[in-house]
Parts: structure tokens; C-alpha cells; sequence
């Protein structure tokens, strides 16, 4: 099949033996109480599914150079033979999934199976309960609004201003969503916008400027809205962690910069379920493409190549956490227990350990609780609940760190807190710091003034500061942060000019 | 249709090249800024091309792993701070490796360094051949086959021999039918550039002269490639004595001794004559040494053989001298005074590592 005899690889939607496979598959699934959206599958090339997964599986998405860059990332992964996409999901009603249409039978089989396990996941487990399931279309208006935004105010500048808010992205309250007094999950702006600044009329002779627009009126003009708008602002009554929302509400920006930034959270909080559940998500599909393959689908010349393709996917570098594993490793530790009885204080509470080994109650309600924790879990309530000291040792966690004096990466412990810990620290808030609104008349002269929630462990300060030039940016007045490096307090400040820092003996905020 | 993320991707090629021209005077002023490089591109690691955000830094250096190992095992894997135990969406952070093309980089140095394009000489006089496949021969391989071709041959043959059948209408190519594509030779002008490498390796030029030397030479490449179809390179060091060498060996050799400039020129005069017609080529012999020399007497054989037999030869002769601990810097005064008016010759002094951008552009800056 090399380029000497080039094949032309069909793309588009399922047709023929595929389809088929598809509606056997589906079937299986079903049969095994899985609830999928109804799921749209389409072929693709590599260059197209790397086109689709830089833009985060939405190619109508809007135009930005950070797709750019995945694209040429995800090209060169694939190119050097380093990294290849199998597949891609996209959470929506329906449900949309993408293929290579270079993977062998074998592997479509797989992927599909692995599609519907996402696919059940998106549809049924809790936190994905408040995603846009027309999202395909959001996206497509997302990037409508943001090409007319560009029209009408320039390239450059719309590319600016994406970039500041880009920055932010992640400063969202995604538990918000969940919450009954949580009002809306977009903003509407009119188009026709009331401009901030004075409006002078337009004349195109110099010594005419000062009649048309009197210097007098104009400033009186001008401090009228500034009134205006010092009323409008208002303060956190209490912190705030949706930082776009409290800028979109209080910053001194025009309307299509409003959109620019009601565009970035919606859609930070689109994806947010996701990397909420990641190991959830990834082992679900895992635990169902593998039980459906053995059990259903594969004929006995093919299980070779699945083992093959499947254990590629499950493989562990000593360096990394593979979601895949750690997810189908739980599930199944959690379906085996709940089939044996190995829960409740009387297991745990047992303190003879050959009695604990042999444990087995014979309750088999382990698929019934698998159901039940893929509905109302995320990642850090999973592995809070469901990781055991058993499973750490049997899967062989560690906790490793980084040696200052060997500058290298060492193990460091195989306790079962400290695994658990460290786990849990990660998935917090996503991996991301967390940043409060605190007040948004600091010094009383309209300061922003931010707060990292430190939970012992620093700001990169550099990029910090960075990301603090593009909030002053929005806001316009000066920003603070107040942060801790070890144990001093902080408090970074970027007034539109430079930088500055300082040792805080009280905290601020 | 223009896919959307060609267009996206040409953004962002555009950014790189205006990070890169941003900090081209860092990328020329250290060597190792420009990474792996190949035939045809470099590859430079820009290391601060993404949206900042608030994350965390250096004391979250530890993360969840699985494996075998007691503790104070390292591990093998690479950085697992990419993606390590992180379950969030986003792909591992690392250095960006982009691959710039020689051509961009020269057009950046040149934007920048307000270079002028070099007028090459006689260049109606130059011709080089060129292959095009555009000519039908009668042997070749198959994998030339001309499939149009071959078939009205074979379809002449068949009705000539009256073998054609209109209502089983197959025709087969026999071995005198098939014709190929081939090539045809085509003269197109061209024209050329050698540059002569010269340098003193004498004790006196240490690791860090030698690595002004490398960077400069990179980029004086990078520049005149760009502005000649063909260019060559020779390697000329000298202590007392001269010889002609490989790069690699130019780059690493060491010697120690004394310094005879007179040498290398002589040598340089010596592989023009015999190489390069400057009738045919455009010659630019770089020197680059700490300007001690042995002896007022050699010197004085140095500026004899660059007036009758290199400088009438040359675009432009160059002259590098890098300050280091022992030299004097005599040589330079020598040419200066000497060569006052002559618009063939170039001097220009590299104090350290940040005075390479300056002197690449006293030497490409007259656009000879």
C-alpha cells in the first residue's frame, strides 16, 4: 500500500461494510445498557483530522493563530510518526465523530465502540448536563461574529484583543453552571453600540474643529460619561472566580469586545465538563471499546491486532499518568468490588488480610454501580471516593518530584495519602490556579485587585505578569494581584507602563 | 477553497517571523539560538509564543506516576511535567521547535539588517545547465512511461498492419511502441559565489573567538545563499603555515604557534587561480583573525598579495578582527591606513558576541 500503488482512501459519511459494523456495534452497546446520542460518523484524512482537532474539534470555530499552531504541531507529531489521532468526539446532539480513514478495520472497530463509550458519557453523566448540545452551531456563530467584528474593526485589532482575552479563558467559575441562581450562560449585546468616548463631529478643516466641536462642550461631554460609567461600576460583593464574567459586566470595553469575551467563557465553560472528567471519560470509553471488541464484535483472526492496538493505547511511561489506564483500571477495580461486596465498613474495617483477599460476597451489583458513578461523579469526587490503597500498590502509583540536587525527576514516595494528594491537587479547579476578582475599586482609585486562593503552590510569575498586561489591557486602569512565593505575600501590580512588586507583611485581600 | 486553517497557520507563521525578527539580534549574537540545521531550514526554539495565562511554576515540580522503582529511582521519561498526572485538555507545554527556511531567515536578516541586494557581476557571461523534462525518448524506465504516447504509437502500428478491429478495439504496446519521458539539457544563466573562509588558529584565538567566528560565518552563508543560485565554500586556517581544510575541522582545529597571515592570502590567491574564475564567479574571501601578525615584514607581504593578486579578483575581501586577550589588533590598523580608499576591502572589529550584528552589517552592508 505504499505510494507506489496510491489508493484512493475514501472520506465522508459511513457507507457499505462500515455502516453495518456501526449498527452492530450500536446494538451491542445497547444490549449492554449503554444510552449513547445518536452519533454521526464521518471519514476523514489526516490533514483533516488535524485541521478539526487544532480547532478543538470545531472547524467552523473563529479564526485565531493558536489553531495555527496546534495544526502545525499535530502535523509534525503525525509527520515524525510521534503521535497519531485515532479519533475525535465532539460533544453535541448529535453526537459528531471523526475517523481516520487510514485506520485499519480492526481499529475503526475499536474507535467506534470507543466513541459510543463517550458518547454515553457525554449524554448521561452529570456535569455534562449544562453544555450547549447545539454547540456545532454555537461555534459556527461564534466564528461569524468574530470574522464581522474583524471586518469592521481591523485584523490587528480584533487579534489584540482575542489575545488578551485568551488569557483569561480559564478564570471561570465552572461550578456556576450547576448552580439555580446562575442567570445565563451568554451575554446579547446589540450591534449599534454606545461608544464610551465623546463623540466629535467628523469635519475635514482644521480651523473649523474648535466651532463644531467646542473644547467646552466636549469635556463636559466627556465627564459626564465618565460619571456615568463610575457609577456603573460596581464591586464584588463578594470574590469572584468567573473573572470574564466580572469583566464583561464592570471593564470600560465596546460591545464587540464584550462578545470577543462572552465568546471566550462560553466557550472555556463548553469545555470545561471534560477536562472535569478526563480520567472518567477516557476510561469509560476504554472499559466499553475493550468489553465490546472481546465479547461482541471481533472475529478470532482479528483479537491479535486489537490486543496490539489496544495495549499501545494503555500503555504507562513512568513519567506520565496515562488518563486511559488509570480511568479502565478504576472502573474495573469499582465493578469488581461492588460484584464481590468489598465496601462498607465491615470489609474495611477487617483486619485479617487473608480474609480480606478472599473476600467475595457474591452481590454482583458491580455493573450497576459502575452506571451510577458514571452519572453523578467528576474526576475529583472519583478518585476521592474510588481510589484504594489495594489499587495503588497493584497498579504501582508513585509519587514523584523533582531533585533540586541531582536535577532530575525521582520517585518519591509510594504512600497511599500521598498519591491521593497529589492526584487530587491535580485535578483541583482543572490544574489551574485559582484567581479571584477581589476588588474592583483597590485604593480607591478603580484599581483591579486579584487574588491567587494559594494553596501551596506558586505562580509562574513570569507568565504571571504576562497574563496581567492583558487583563490591564481590558480593564484599562492597573491591575493587582496578590499572590505568595514560598511565604511572603506579594502583591504585583501592572499600571499599563511597568511592573512592579512588593512584600505584603499584611495581605490585602 | 482555502482551507480555513491555512489561513490561521499563515497568521501564525507571521508571528513567528516577527518574534524572530524582534529578537534577531539575540538569535544572531548566540550561536546556539539557532538550533538543529539542515539543508534547506533551521529549526529555532521560541520559547514564549503562547497565550500567558495563570499557571503554575516551578515548586509544582511533582506529579503522579506508575511503574516500577523504590523511591530515589529516577525516571526515564523526558519532562514529565508534559501532561504528567495533568488530566487537564491541554497538550504537554514545551518548547516551541519552528522550522524557519534559510531563504525567510536571509530575507528577516536583511530586512532588518537593511541589507542591500548584491549586484552579482557579469552575470550574462554565466550559464549553467539545467534539466527539464519535457522531451519524449524511446527508451527509459518505466515508471517514466509516457502512457499517451505509448498508445498511439502502438494504435499507428496496429492500423498500419491492419490488425485493428473497430468492434474489439485492444490495443497492445509492444516494446518499440513505448515511449518515455526524458529530459532536456537547458542553458540558463546563473550565477555564482565562493566564499574563502581565512582564519588564524594560532594560540592566541581562543574558544570564544572561534565561536564569533562560527556564528558570523552562519549567518554570512545564510545572507549571500540567499542572493546567489550556487554558492560554495572553502576553509582556509593558518598559524605560520596555511592549509586548506574541511568546515568541520575549521571550526575545531586548534594550533598553536605563530602567525603568518601571508599564508592563508597566499593560499586564498592560490585556489582562486586555480578554482574560481572570476569570470564566472563571485568571490568573497573572509579573514578573520585577532589582528596580531609576525612582524611588520609579513605584513607588508599581506597587503602586496591582496593588491596584485586578490583584490582585482574579488567582490569584496573582508577583514574580521576579534578582540581577544593577547592580540593587538595591529593587523586592522595596517589595512585601514593602507587600503583607505579602496572600496574592495572591508574591516570591521568584533569586540565580543554582541558585536557580531554589527559588524555582519558592516560587511554585507555595501552590497557587493
Amino acid at each position: 500500500m505504499a505510494s507506489a500503488t496510491r489508493r484512493k482512501a475514501k472520506t465522508g459519511r459511513f457507507t457499505g461494510g462500515l455502516r453495518g459494523i456501526e449498527e452492530e456495534i450500536l446494538g451491542a452497546a445497547r444490549a449492554f445498557g449503554l444510552d449513547p446520542l445518536p452519533t454521526v460518523f464521518e471519514l476523514i484524512t489526516h490533514d483533516q483530522l488535524n485541521e478539526v482537532a487544532a480547532y478543538g474539534g470545531f472547524p467552523t470555530r473563529y479564526p485565531h493563530w493558536r489553531f495555527g499552531m496546534q495544526f502545525e504541531e499535530l502535523q509534525k507529531g503525525y509527520t515524525f510518526g510521534l503521535s497519531k489521532i485515532y479519533e475525535l468526539v465532539i460533544n453535541n446532539d448529535p453526537c459528531y465523530a471523526y475517523l481516520m480513514n487510514s485506520n485499519t478495520l480492526v481499529d475503526q472497530k475499536m474507535v467506534i465502540a470507543h466513541v459510543y463509550g463517550h458518547s454515553d458519557f457525554f449524554k448521561n453523566n452529570l456535569w455534562f448536563s449544562q453544555t450547549n448540545r447545539r454547540m456545532i452551531d454555537e461555534m459556527a456563530n461564534h466564528g461569524t461574529r468574530i470574522r464581522r467584528h474583524i471586518e469592521r474593526h481591523g485584523e490587528k485589532t480584533v487579534e489584540e484583543f482575542l489575545d488578551a482575552a485568551l488569557s483569561l479563558e480559564w478564570l471561570i467559575d465552572y461550578h456556576s453552571v450547576y448552580s439555580p441562581l446562575r442567570k445565563r450562560t451568554r451575554y446579547e449585546f446589540d450591534e449599534e453600540e454606545e461608544t464610551a468616548s465623546v463623540q466629535r463631529l467628523k469635519t475635514d478643516r482644521d480651523y473649523m474643529d474648535r466651532y463644531i466641536n467646542p473644547p467646552a462642550y466636549l469635556e463636559a461631554q466627556r465627564r459626564k460619561i465618565q460619571e456615568r460609567t463610575q457609577q456603573q461600576r460596581k464591586f464584588p460583593e463578594q470574590p469572584m472566580k468567573d473573572v470574564l464574567e466580572f469583566l464583561i459586566e464592570h471593564a470600560p470595553v465596546e460591545n464587540w469586545q464584550r462578545d470577543i469575551l462572552s465568546t471566550v467563557r462560553e466557550e472555556g465553560y463548553y469545555f470545561a465538563p471534560q477536562a472535569l472528567t478526563k480520567i472518567m471519560n477516557e476510561g469509560w470509553a476504554t472499559y466499553w471499546h475493550s468489553k465490546l471488541m472481546t465479547e461482541k464484535i471481533l472475529g478470532d483472526a482479528e483479537i491479535v491486532d486489537f490486543a496490539d492496538h489496544h495495549s499501545a493505547t494503555l500503555g504507562v511511561q513512568p513519567g506520565a499518568l496515562n488518563p486511559y489506564k488509570l480511568g479502565v483500571e478504576l472502573w474495573r477495580d469499582i465493578e469488581e468490588r461492588w460484584n464481590k461486596g468489598r465496601f462498607g465498613s465491615e470489609y474495611e474495617l477487617c483486619d485479617d488480610l487473608a480474609r480480606k483477599r478472599s473476600w467475595d460476597l457474591r452481590l454482583g451489583e458491580g455493573r450497576e454501580k459502575i452506571f451510577e458513578v458514571r452519572r453523578i461523579y467528576n474526576d475529583v469526587t472519583f478518585i476521592d471516593d474510588f481510589l484504594t490503597k489495594e489499587f495503588c500498590e497493584e497498579q504501582k502509583l508513585f509519587v514523584y518530584r523533582h531533585n533540586p540536587q541531582s536535577n532530575r525527576y525521582e520517585i518519591s514516595d509510594r504512600d497511599f495519602e500521598a498519591i491521593k494528594k497529589s492526584l487530587l491537587f491535580r485535578l483541583t479547579n482543572m490544574g489551574h490556579p485559582i484567581i479571584q476578582v477581589v476588588d474592583a475599586n483597590f485604593q480607591n482609585r478603580s484599581e483591579l485587585l486579584l487574588k491567587q486562593v494559594h494553596e501551596g503552590v506558586d505562580l509562574d510569575l513570569e507568565e504571571a505578569k504576562d497574563a496581567m498586561k492583558n487583563i490591564q489591557r481590558i480593564w484599562k486602569r492597573p491591575v493587582n494581584l496578590q499572590t505568595q512565593t514560598e511565604d511572603q505575600v506579594k502583591l504585583l501590580t501592572f499600571d499599563g507602563q511597568k511592573h512592579l512588586e512588593e512584600d505584603l507583611s499584611t495581605p490585602v485581600a | 477553497m482555502i482551507k480555513r486553517i491555512e489561513k490561521d497557520f499563515a497568521r501564525f507563521r507571521e508571528i513567528i517571523k516577527g518574534q524572530i525578527r524582534k529578537d534577531l539580534r539575540k538569535y544572531v549574537t548566540h550561536g546556539e539560538m539557532i538550533g538543529k540545521r539542515g539543508k534547506y531550514a533551521v529549526s529555532i526554539p521560541l520559547p514564549s509564543i503562547r497565550i500567558p495565562t495563570f499557571r503554575y511554576g516551578k515548586n509544582d515540580r511533582s506529579g503522579v506516576g506508575q511503574g516500577e522503582g523504590e523511591p530515589g529511582t529516577p525516571i526515564a521519561a523526558g519532562d514529565p511535567q508534559e501532561g504528567g498526572g495533568q488530566a487537564g485538555d491541554q497538550p504537554g507545554e514545551h518548547l516551541l521547535e519552528i522550522d524557519v527556511t534559510l531563504d525567510e531567515l536571509a530575507q528577516i536578516l536583511g530586512e532588518e539588517l537593511e541589507l542591500p541586494r548584491i549586484q552579482p557581476r557579469g552575470k550574462s557571461t554565466m550559464y549553467a545547465d539545467r534539466d527539464r523534462y519535457n522531451a519524449i525518448s524511446r527508451a527509459g524506465p518505466e515508471s517514466l512511461r509516457h502512457f499517451k504516447r505509448t498508445y498511439r504509437e502502438a494504435l499507428k502500428r496496429t492500423l498500419a498492419m491492419g490488425q485493428y478491429d473497430p468492434d474489439n478495439p485492444i490495443i497492445i504496446p509492444v516494446r518499440e511502441d513505448k515511449r518515455y519521458r526524458s529530459w532536456k539539457v537547458k542553458q540558463v544563466p546563473q550565477n555564482n559565489a565562493v566564499i574563502v573562509y581565512m582564519m588564524d588558529v594560532s594560540g592566541s584565538m581562543g574558544e570564544e573567538q572561534k565561536e564569533i567566528v562560527r556564528t558570523e560565518a552562519f549567518w554570512i552563508d545564510t545572507w549571500l545563499r540567499s542572493q546567489y543560485k550556487k554558492l560554495e565554500t572553502r576553509y582556509i586556517v593558518h598559524d605560520a603555515s596555511a592549509k586548506e581544510v574541511d568546515r568541520e575541522t575549521f571550526f575545531s582545529i586548534k594550533e598553536s604557534g605563530g602567525t603568518k597571515i601571508s599564508s592563508a592570502f597566499g593560499l586564498c590567491s592560490e585556489i582562486i587561480r586555480k578554482s574560481f574564475n572570476p569570470a564566472e564567479w563571485n568571490i568573497y574571501p573572509f579573514h578573520f583573525s585577532d589582528g596580531d601578525n609576525w612582524g611588520s615584514e609579513d605584513t607588508r607581504k599581506c597587503l602586496d598579495l591582496l593588491n596584485e593578486s586578490i583584490l582585482p579578483q574579488v567582490n569584496v575581501f573582508c577583514y574580521g578582527q576579534v578582540k581577544s586577550a593577547y592580540g593587538s589588533g595591529q593587523f586592522k590598523k595596517d589595512l585601514d591606513e593602507h587600503f583607505k580608499d579602496s572600496d574592495r576591502l572591508i574591516t570591521s572589529e568584533i569586540r565580543d558576541k554582541s558585536g557580531i550584528y554589527g559588524s555582519i552589517k558592516d560587511f554585507l552592508g555595501k552590497g557587493r
